[in-house]
């Protein structure tokens, strides 16, 4: 698999950004997940070589960090904080609330690949308990009424 | 009325730009430190003032600082810590979102500090907004020549980059920040060797957490002595008190080191949900013990709060009512440092691990009366025996839970149920 243009220009950005050849590893690899939604495997090697860095380094770090899709998810992915502040203000009965309306559970991806749901760690928004973010924008003080309107708005 | 040291600009409108932050006072302190103060008059100053750490273990940053090897002929680099993944804890987001130049202003003064022309700002993966937002203020900084060479004509370079992290929690650790910012795991290195030795790509490297910095600019505008005069000793200036849970007003809230919980609960944030009896208080992030409703009598500086058995960490402080079931709430807590273990050394993957499966045990209702002095003792077992903190991180608040609260898990195992049922109208 080889690098798109538009990512090949997104790469010599970052590379031209960090002093160091490893410091863009996780930059690029950010780049790679907006470009194609996870990390096609079959991308590796040629990021590597691209940032002329071992292709472990990008293994390493596409695994690790939970953030990085090693598949693809659904085009919204649901981050639904499940920590103990979210917990004490009922996270559970959102949970139920998602599962029901979108027929899946927790780690799953509706059929037609529109939404994932995952269950993460607190999100450092425990004020506006319980909160979810959809494609990295956040929203708090969650009620069924209010999950209606945001999956309803969207495309 | 308490005076605000860091939160005096967030309620103003369109308080994250540039121009709000000059116009009200921004940017004054860099023109004073690099015009009229060498830096060793800046860390005499840090140093008076008792900054000490907002990240969580409380380590004075004036001391820190002057553990920079002299006269090195490597480049200095300062890592700002904005990772803030310790559950419960949400004032850094603050800061970033509504004053971010007050942060920029506090790199760059502590850069010409120690002497270090790159610094970096490590931001959790799911900051998307607020990196976006820092980004900005960060290239309207190098616009407005606050960045960059020969800064406000001074002959002090910077260059700041903002790092966007991608969803671990174990990359708050210091050490763990550093392996991340080289395109690596996150995994812990062993100290010694310090940071402040050998760092970033092994050379000398400062790592304070974003609110710690974000006090600086006030420290060199009105000096070392008036700073530490607002907390009580050893415990200088102000704290970003953030308040989640069964409270009326979440939120977050301003208040001298040693300002009382009681006072933050119930006139802050509005007393107790529902106006039921309070039953727990973690006051520091859930990494730190409990306190129980008896327990809560306390001033919130560093000293006091260890004094009651606990710690002020983050200053995240989660409220619990008396409907909470503390089997669960341990059950929480256990799981998150489970999923955050980067499973490096033996006594913290693997006991994590068996916290989980007892306490998962015991939910079910397969629970045996041994299983609450076993939680125990596999806690006492990660406790100090491990690369990192996290270990501790986790067998610290199980133990506390055990303890101050082995009526409710007697009973779970029991009747096979929460106590908290019977109370459920
Ligand atoms: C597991 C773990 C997670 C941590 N997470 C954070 C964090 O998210 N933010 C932070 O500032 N410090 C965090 N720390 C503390 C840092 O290691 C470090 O002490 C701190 O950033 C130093 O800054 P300070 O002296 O200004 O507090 C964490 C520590 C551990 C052990
Ligand atoms: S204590 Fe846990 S998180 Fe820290 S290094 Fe060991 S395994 Fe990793
Ligand atoms: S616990 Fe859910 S956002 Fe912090």
């Amino acid at each position: 698999m080889e690098l798109t243009v538009n990512l090949k220009s997104r790469l010599d950005e970052i590379k031209r950004k960090f002093p160091f050849a490893f410091s863009s590893v996780l930059p690029a690899i950010h780049a790679v997940q907006e470009e194609f939604g996870y990390i096609p495997l079959e991308i590796e090697p040629a990021v590597a070589r691209y940032l002329a860095v071992p292709q472990e380094r990008i293994r390493e770090v596409t695994t690790f960090y939970f953030m990085f899709n090693n598949r693809s998810v659904g085009k919204y992915h649901i981050y639904l904080c499940s920590n103990v502040s979210c917990w004490l203000r009922n996270y559970e009965s959102i949970l139920a609330y998602l599962e029901k309306k979108l027929n899946i559970s927790a780690g799953e991806t509706t059929p037609d690949g529109r939404f994932t749901i995952s269950l993460v760690e607190c999100l450092g928004m425990c004020e506006q308990a319980p909160v979810m973010q959809i494609n990295g924008i956040s929203y708090g003080d969650l009620t069924p009424e209010k999950i209606d309107r945001i999956l309803d708005n969207l495309d | 009325m308490t005076e605000k040291i860091l939160s005096r600009r967030f309620d103003l409108k369109d308080s994250h730009t540039l121009k709000v932050y000059e116009e009200n006072g921004g940017y004054i302190a860099l023109r004073k430190a690099l015009k009229e103060m060498s830096p060793a008059q800046i860390l005499d100053e840090v140093k008076r003032s008792n900054l000490r750490g907002r990240g969580g273990a409380g380590f004075p940053a004036g001391m820190k600082w002057s553990f920079l090897p002299k006269d090195t002929d490597k480049p200095v680099y300062l890592c700002v810590n904005a990772d803030e993944s310790e559950p419960g804890t949400f004032k850094d987001r603050f800061i970033m979102e509504r004053d971010p130049h007050l942060l920029i202003e506090g790199i760059i003064i502590t850069c010409y500090t120690i002497r270090s022309s790159q610094a970096f700002i490590y931001i959790r993966g799911e900051y998307l907004s607020q990196a976006r937002l820092l980004e900005q203020a960060i290239q309207d900084a190098y616009a407005a020549k606050y960045l960059g060479k020969n800064i406000l004509g001074s002959g002090f370079d910077l260059d700041l980059i903002l790092y966007i992290g991608a969803g671990a929690y174990i990359c708050g650790e210091e050490t763990a920040m550093l392996e991340s910012l080289e395109g690596k795991k996150g995994y812990p290195r062993l100290k010694p060797p310090f940071p402040a030795v050998i760092g970033l790509y092994n050379c000398p490297t400062i790592i304070n957490n974003v609110e710690t910095i974000a006090n600086v600019p006030a420290i060199v505008e009105r000096g070392g002595d008036w700073y530490a005069g607002l907390g009580p000793p050893k415990n200088g200036g102000t704290r970003l008190f953030a308040v989640s849970g069964h409270v009326k007003r979440p939120g977050c809230y301003e208040h001298p080191l040693g300002y009382p919980l009681k006072k933050l609960l119930y006139e802050d944030a509005g007393g107790i949900l529902d106006d039921l009896p309070l039953k727990a208080v973690v006051p520091g992030g859930s990494s730190v013990p409990v306190l129980k409703a008896d327990e809560i009598d306390i001033n919130l500086d560093f000293d006091s709060v260890q004094a009651a058995g606990s710690m002020l960490g983050s200053a995240a402080i989660i409220v619990m009512h008396e409907r909470t079931c503390m089997v669960k709430a341990t059950e929480r807590i256990i799981n998150f440092y489970k999923e955050e273990s980067c499973g490096q050394c033996s006594p913290c993957r693997e006991g994590t691990g068996w916290l989980l499966k007892i306490i998962q045990r015991i939910l079910r209702g397969e629970g045996v009366m041994e299983d609450i002095d076993l939680l125990y003792d596999v806690s006492e077992g990660i406790l100090g025996n491990t690369i990192c903190p996290l270990g501790d991180a986790v067998a610290m608040p199980v133990m506390s839970y055990v303890t101050k609260f082995r009526d409710e898990f007697e009973y779970f195992i029991a009747h096979k149920k929460s106590k908290i049922e019977t109370m459920v109208s």
